[in-house]
């Protein structure tokens, strides 16, 4: 039976040290949706998600009460709306108008965020891909709540390097539209090589064309469980160091699992992954780097670090995977610099810069994520920062991406603030060095050796 | 059976356990096990109830118990089980 010591260190990780369940989101499939007639397949994608979800936030709520875990976001994935809008939209005002139908979608039925405004487009772009690409600054400064996602590359595909070089400019150009909120349309775009099909976790959720109609996936989080758990084994060596964090993170996938199952039943929807991702928050003791710090770094950025993160996200997987039948998404540690008290404190300090940044996603589950950098970069320059960061992921077979905020007007030694879970960030300094002539080559990087597994 | 936890901490004063209980008993919420402790003067309790009984919607009995804890001046809390079940059991 279940003694005193254990309710009291559940409740403690809670109350304390900043455990929740990070999302429930839920993916919906609008493959159903797709309309010659753009005003009805706005009407269909609208009855689509607000009959699917109608009681997401309700249930979420409820769940949260009844286990005393707070679930912090409620959320929607779709399929990537390029494929949804590709028979009707003919210009970029078009494709704009279905984000504006997911944002008044995603409003009626009370989720913070909704994840899809996507294209796939790891080898090539359609004309509907390309569109939709063009039309996200338009998108994102019209919506509140939807985000955008592009994957330009994999593992098996290669890298699209027309995709990249495009990338680059809607970046720019997204951060100009929204310059009045601190450009902050850029927060809410996601550029990635082998994006997961499940992954609940925005802004680079998306509900992939491999999944069923309807599915509900969950992201736990916990920095500040870890963090509490290693102060007690300080100096200890790296067996004892890597036990309790396997430990701590199978403690905090149960709880995921648990609210997942739940949530399914619940909702009669079935049960896709839970994602183990590290997902720190601006709050204090909400930290990776401080986790980092912990294992015996004086600051994030310091030498160790990238073997330290390589550490910390192994050993969270293989807690996690024990812990749940069905581990999905991205799973392990995130580190965005706005996000993560710590990050923002390295970067002050001058310990952690871009560069070791992209060194440390070689490890860790994304990749360059919410970096504010001068709004004067230019647009090639943003477009060899994602093709490094797609070739990272391209060669070791996992997940990269790239979150840059490109803050319009402001430069470095200025600070943007995005306000609530987005954080606040330094504006960092980016290599003064072009490479137009990389960008401006148009193609495709081939698929690398080892993709060829047949 | 729908077993339930509830915790009890705060400054340790008369009658907690007995307006816990009281509560419990009106409604029809059974104790299947207490333990208890002091540790400087702050006061600890854990309880597995059987919520199988009771009318009220689960909502509805956490609130109530959140509400009387402000009274005593101690904090309520009310989980059910599997969350613990969950974490501390493989």
């Amino acid at each position: 039976m279940i003694n005193r010591y254990e309710v009291n260190e559940t409740n403690q990780m809670v109350e304390r040290e900043n455990l929740d369940v990070r999302t429930i989101t839920m993916g919906i499939s609008l493959l159903d949706c797709i309309d010659a007639d753009l005003a009805a397949c706005e009407e269909k994608i609208y009855t689509k998600i607000t009959e699917s979800a109608k009681d997401l936030v309700r249930t979420g709520d409820e769940i949260a009460q009844e286990f005393g875990v707070p679930i912090v976001n409620k959320r929607i994935s779709v399929t990537p709306i390029a494929l949804v809008g590709g028979a009707c939209c003919r210009t970029t005002e078009d494709f704009a108008r279905l984000a504006c139908v997911l944002d008044r979608a995603a409003q009626k039925v009370g989720v913070n965020f909704i994840g899809g405004y996507s294209a796939v487009v790891s080898k090539g772009m359609t004309p509907a891909d390309e569109l939709l690409i063009r039309s996200i600054p338009l998108a994102l400064s019209r919506t509140e709540r939807v985000c955008s996602s592009v994957n330009v590359g994999s593992t098996r595909c290669g890298i699209d390097m027309d995709a990249v070089k495009l990338m680059g400019e809607v970046i720019l150009e997204t951060a100009e539209y929204t310059k009045e909120s601190d450009s902050l349309g850029c927060a809410k775009l996601v550029v990635f090589c082998n994006a997961p099909d499940d992954n609940p976790f925005m802004a680079g959720a998306f509900h992939g064309v491999t999944e069923a109609d309807r599915v509900i996936n969950v992201g736990v989080s916990g920095p500040g469980v870890v963090k509490t758990a290693l102060e007690k084994v300080r100096g200890k060596d790296f067996e004892v160091l890597c036990e309790t964090i396997k430990k701590t993170a199978f403690k905090v996938t149960r709880v995921g699992q648990l609210v997942a199952k739940e949530a399914s039943r619940r909702l009669g929807v079935p049960f896709g992954i839970v994602d183990l991702s590290l997902a720190p928050t601006p709050a204090v003791g909400d930290s990776v780097a401080d986790i980092l710090c912990e294992i015996g770094l004086e600051r994030a950025g310091a030498p160790g670090t990238t073997a330290a993160l390589a550490l910390l996200n192994d050993q969270v997987k293989k807690g996690g995977v024990m812990a749940s039948s069905y581990v999905g998404g991205l799973s392990g540690a995130f580190i965005p610099v706005s996000e993560d008290q710590g990050m923002i404190d390295a970067v002050n300090a001058g310990a952690l810069t871009l560069e070791k940044l992209e060194a440390m996603t070689c490890v860790c589950s994304v990749g360059l994520d919410m970096i504010a950098i001068p709004g004067d970069t230019k647009a090639t320059t943003i477009s060899g920062i994602i093709a490094d960061e797609m070739a990272i992921g391209m060669v070791n077979q996992k997940t990269t991406a790239v979150r840059l905020i490109p803050v319009a007007g402001k430069g470095v030694g200025e600070t943007v603030e995005f306000g609530g879970l987005l954080g606040y960030a330094p504006i960092m300094p980016v290599n003064p060095f072009g490479c137009d002539g990389f960008i401006n080559r148009g193609g495709r990087i081939p698929a690398p050796i080892h993709s060829f597994k047949n | 059976m729908k077993r339930t936890i509830i915790t009890v901490v705060g400054h340790d004063t008369v009658g907690i356990i007995a307006r816990v209980c009281t509560y419990l008993a009106e409604n029809q919420i059974n104790i299947l096990d207490i333990s208890q402790t002091i540790v400087q003067e702050y006061f600890n309790m854990m309880m597995i109830v059987d919520m199988n009984h009771t009318e009220k919607p689960f909502g509805t009995i956490s609130e109530e118990l959140t509400k009387l804890g402000e009274q005593i001046g101690v904090v309520i809390k009310c989980q059910r089980e599997e969350i613990f079940a969950q974490m501390h059991r493989i």
